[in-house]
């Protein structure tokens, strides 16, 4: 609460900011669900992305001084019509220059198409992780800092076959996300040579799950893979498979890999294990310094991914010496890719130097961002495993 | 033993998780059912009057175990139900004082009171989400199990676990002493009589002397007692969370109106048809006759009558066919 306070004051201050100087000014929209099913972890990516907005306001702005200014507004992870509504009145009313957003892959869908295309609109979204967006038509205009969910199901199918586990319950959160990873993952399982007993949804935010889990139980399978979320139906799932003694152990997508989940279920989680995007290199350790200083937790999921979004945006602005999105889209890719000098987090205002000065830069910032084909991460993950009550790093893939 | 197996394997994914389920949704329809009884409306704010007292009850617990109160085996939290409901009762009074009444005195219709519940119902839901944040909160303490999967199978030497939570067996008893107490109040005492009486013509109540504001007043007190209950003890056996507690309202509903509205008996069935329904349909029987029949005969498909995804569609169907064959609903409430 003192965290949200804190950062309605500091928009406060700086949207009062805005009225004194408008010219030299520039706004960036944060669309994230602050209401719905992933309230409890977009506070932590709103001040990601404020933390880098803020950073390179401290570094005296982008192109000739030009403040950034973040607005925040409501995506609700599920309503495709507010998310769209949210979105017009971020464009028409407050006039942004670009969207760090949206989270769920759903609603970001749903912005791409109805918004910022037809606006011709940059829009990078740190957590839309579904494989359609891959192939969505986005004029070149939209980005992920986060991977798609194609890569994942890959990896996860290495890691069940590495452990020698060849049979398995899947179960997932019935919309885009959940069931991109479900399909990706029994697709890449199956051609290994695994079988997948049972491919079911479950709804988030429900009362009860133990027909899901009667389910799932009834199936079989050596393990049970929860591609769900930590604090929604995911989490339900597994306490209920394991008060009716169905499953023992789990296997944790990225949605579901939170140190909230670990202290909430306690010991009968240790020895379940999964994998979410994440690098061995510096620039993670680094923002979660940062973010501990600015009072938010670092290694919240995808917060470092919020924060890469809205510097990759800035970067670009600044580096096309234009807030116009035709301008500053095509510059994206170069900024995140080698070759050039490689920027960490807290690097900005370094960064922001060298691209005035012409020099090529390689934006690594907190999560090793590489962008491929179509303007997503190309994806590094880490496989953990749950030991005595803690995430515990096995390995990076 | 391979009956034996099937029928804990029955037992165990089936019967006891939906019993339970059903204690939960039957209270919660219980107070959804005396609002429109009594005050001849659809009270769209139930669901979150269940996560604010929910909520006050997890602040007291908390207060209890930061000075050392507990109750043992047993959740603190059934020692700070009380209080649950006493700060619930307060809230649901001054909301009938500062909104309800103002439509009442109207005589405004049921329609607009619906509309108007949904309002308090957005304003209670941002309250819980101010004081005690979105996140999930784990608030039961003591002995989880009675007995678990595991020692079972070791007891007994099957195949099948059976798990026994300690909070399934408190909701049930729970719910039971609640609503033995909710007949005993409205069957018996003069106050009770006289809600019945005001619910079955409100007029004719008036004219005999009753006073409506006492009888709204004494309805309120209940549901939020109701409410508070059902929410605990929902909170207890899964956990707390601000948004869950809005999407139980569903459930609730259909429990309420396939009982019949206006009748209790009616909103207990109600919450049971429900529970068992969404989950015995749903359920893959392949575990179960794989014990029971023979080898040959054993399926190797799921046998299950419809996918998990179709668990909320399960209980509105029956929504829909009981309101198709008796508009009254189960237990001749008042037709919709």
């Amino acid at each position: 609460m003192k965290k949200l306070l804190m950062a309605s004051a500091a928009t406060a201050i700086m949207a009062t900011g805005a009225l004194a100087d408008a010219h030299s000014e520039v706004k960036i929209g944060i669309i994230l669900g602050f209401t719905g099913p992933l309230e409890s972890i977009t506070p932590a990516m709103g001040a990601g992305a404020e933390l880098a907005i803020a950073e390179v306001n401290t570094a005296g702005g982008i192109i000739d001084g030009m403040t950034v200014a973040p607005v925040r507004a409501d995506s609700t992870c599920i309503d495709a019509a507010a998310a769209t509504a949210a979105a017009e009145r971020l464009i028409s009313s407050e006039g942004i220059a670009a969207i760090m957003g949206a989270d769920c892959s759903g609603v970001t869908g749903a912005i791409l198409q109805n918004v910022a295309r037809p606006n011709g609109m940059v829009m990078i979204s740190p957590s839309a992780t579904s494989p359609a967006l891959s192939t969505a038509e986005d004029d070149g205009l939209f980005f992920r800092t986060a991977p798609s969910d194609a890569r994942q199901g890959v990896v996860m199918t290495e890691v069940l076959m590495d452990r020698g586990i060849t049979e398995v319950a899947l179960t997932y959160t019935n919309n885009d996300y959940g069931k991109g990873l479900a399909d990706s993952f029994e697709a890449a399982f199956t051609e290994a040579g695994g079988t997948v007993t049972i491919n079911a949804a479950h709804e988030d935010g429900k009362a009860d799950y133990s027909a899901e889990v009667a389910s799932l139980a009834s199936a079989g399978g050596e393990v049970l893979v929860v591609a769900g979320y930590t604090d929604q139906g995911g989490k339900g799932i597994i306490q209920a498979s394991l008060d009716s003694g169905a499953f023992d152990t789990f296997v944790l997508p990225d949605g579901m890999v939170g140190q909230q989940l670990v202290d909430d279920i306690g010991a009968d989680l240790n020895g379940s294990f999964g994998q979410f995007p994440g690098t061995d290199s510096q620039g993670a350790e680094i923002f979660q310094g940062m973010a501990a200083e600015a009072g938010f937790e670092g290694t919240s999921a995808f917060a470092p991914e919020s924060y890469d979004a809205a510097a990759l945006i800035m970067m670009a602005m600044h580096a096309a010496g234009s807030t116009a999105s035709a301008d500053f889209a095509p510059l994206i890719m170069d900024i995140a890719n080698a070759p050039g000098e490689e920027i960490f987090p807290g690097e900005l205002a370094k960064a922001l130097e060298l691209l005035a000065a012409g020099t090529d830069i390689d934006y690594v910032g907190a999560t090793a961002v590489e962008l491929i084909g179509p303007g997503e991460s190309a994806g590094n993950y880490r496989e953990i495993e749950i030991q005595d009550g803690a995430i515990e790093t096995v390995r990076f893939r | 033993m391979d009956i034996l197996n099937a029928l804990v394997a029955f037992l165990n994914f089936v019967f006891f998780p939906a019993l339970a389920y059903g204690a939960q949704l039957s209270l919660g329809a219980l107070g959804v059912t005396l609002i429109y009884g009594i005050l001849r409306f659809s009270n769209f704010a139930h669901g979150d009057t269940m996560a604010f007292g929910t909520m006050a009850t997890i602040l007291v617990t908390w207060l209890f175990q930061a000075v050392g109160i507990g109750l043992g085996p047993l959740p603190t939290a059934l020692l700070a139900l009380p209080f649950g409901i006493a700060a619930t009762a307060l809230l649901l009074l001054f909301t009938d004082r500062a909104v309800y009444r103002f439509y009442r005195v109207q005589k405004a219709k049921p329609v607009i009171l619906v509309i108007v519940s949904m309002g308090v119902m957005f304003v209670m839901n941002g309250v819980v989400r101010f004081i005690i944040g979105v996140n999930d909160i784990n608030f039961s303490d003591g002995q989880r199990f009675i007995i678990s999967a595991r020692d079972f199978r070791e007891m007994t030497g099957l195949d099948e676990g059976l798990a026994i939570r300690t909070t399934s067996l408190i909701t049930l008893v729970t719910a039971a002493i609640a609503v033995a107490l909710l007949f005993w109040f409205l069957n018996k005492t003069r106050t009770g009589k006289s809600m019945r009486a005001f619910s079955d013509n409100e007029d004719l109540a008036l004219l005999s002397g009753i006073n409506p504001e006492r009888v709204v007043a004494v309805t309120w007190i209940i549901v939020a007692a109701l409410a508070t209950t059902a929410g605990v003890l929902y909170g207890l056996d899964k956990s707390f969370k601000a948004f869950t507690y809005f999407q139980l309202l569903l459930p609730i509903f259909a429990a309420a109106i396939v009982g019949g509205l206006g009748s209790p008996l009616g909103a207990i069935a109600g919450g049971f048809v429900i529970a068992f329904s969404e989950v015995t349909i749903t359920y893959a029987w392949k575990k179960v006759l794989g014990y029971v029949l023979p080898e040959p005969l054993e399926p190797d498909g799921l046998v299950q009558l419809l996918s998990t995804d179709y668990k909320f569609a399960v209980s509105f169907a029956i929504l829909i066919v009981v309101l198709l064959f008796r508009p009254t609903g189960l237990f001749r409430g008042q037709s919709v």
